[in-house]
């Protein structure tokens, strides 16, 4: 069921993480300021905005477990946070490079926007244990979808209290007092942005369709009453 | 105190921080990726078990009732 439209998915995700690279080192202008180090910006923002979205699409998937009972939404709402804490670990390591190469250091602890992520991530990896840590499957999904709908609550707060705070040295992207993006950078982007969210979207599908199988496998197996390789995971979220 | 606006680097060391960054990006979907393939080869081997066992029960409950029908004869 999860597996329909997976190929054409990722035939379009990869055609666009081929034009948006394209673009992003043949097309889009090198920035006056920062140079050729400016690249990690069409890679790293995009990055930031599509997890952060995931988390609170997670949290949306929570509302709508706890609404419904239907345990098809507990494991949109796992796999999209699962999918953004990994992409939450590839914002923090490209911020810190490009931190590197443009302020000298890997890391400012007075920067709240790094501050931030680093919070909203942190608060996020706790998630599994959370969630591991009940054995009832039921329990387990409802505690855990609870934890999802507060996290993601707390995103755009935390977001919003952090586009007010007063920056040190993080660029705010969207500025329109100091401009905004010339056309040619925001097209390059925009197109980044598409990309890293079809690919996104396109893990999450992976994921939902081999925990489907999987799930259909033990169902089959408990049916037929044949041997097993043990139990349901205390992690992960049966989806049928 | 850092500096609001630090001057662009060279190019040839502003590359290796580019390609940096997006090598890691690249290992970390390939290390996802091939996470996700070693997850799907193991649900295949499942399956073939399971496929297995289930001729084999059924090829068994054949046999046993082809053994009842005999000795009822």
């Amino acid at each position: 069921m999860y597996g329909k439209g997976l190929r054409p998915l990722s035939i379009a995700t990869v055609a666009a993480l081929a034009a948006s690279l394209s673009l992003v080192f043949f097309y889009a202008p090198l920035d006056a300021d920062q140079g050729f180090v400016q690249k990690i910006f069409y890679l790293h923002v995009p990055l930031a905005i599509v997890a952060l979205l995931g988390f609170v699409a997670g949290g949306v998937f929570a509302i709508l477990h706890l609404r419904s009972g239907d345990s098809r939404w507990d494991a949109y709402s796992y796999v999209s946070i699962h999918m953004s804490v990994i992409f939450g670990v590839a914002v923090l390591i490209t911020g810190s490079i490009w931190a590197k190469a443009s302020w000298g250091h890997w890391w400012v602890w007075d920067e709240p926007t790094l501050v931030s992520f680093l919070i909203v991530f942190l608060m996020y990896a706790t998630y599994y244990p959370f969630r591991y840590a009940i054995e009832d499957h039921e329990r387990q999904a409802r505690y855990a979808s609870v934890f999802a709908v507060t996290a993601g609550a707390f995103v755009p707060l935390n977001f919003m209290a952090v586009r007010m705070a007063e920056s040190l040295v993080h660029p705010r992207t969207f500025a329109t007092a100091e401009g905004g993006l010339p056309g040619e950078m925001m097209l390059t982007f925009l197109v980044s942005l598409a990309a890293i969210g079809l690919l996104w979207t396109t893990l999450v599908k992976l994921e939902l369709t081999a925990k489907s199988a999987s799930g259909q496998l033990k169902r089959l197996r408990r049916a037929l009453d044949a041997p097993g390789t043990g139990g349901a995971s205390r992690v992960a979220p049966e989806v049928s | 105190m850092l500096p609001l606006a630090a001057p662009a680097l060279p190019l040839d060391e502003a590359g290796k921080y580019v390609a940096g960054a997006y090598v890691v990006f690249l290992v970390l979907i390939v290390i996802y990726v091939a996470i996700m393939a070693a997850k799907v080869q193991r649900i295949e081997r499942e399956l073939r078990e399971l496929a297995g066992f289930a001729e084999t029960r059924s090829n068994g409950g054949q046999a046993a009732a082809e053994r009842e029908e005999v000795s009822a004869r």
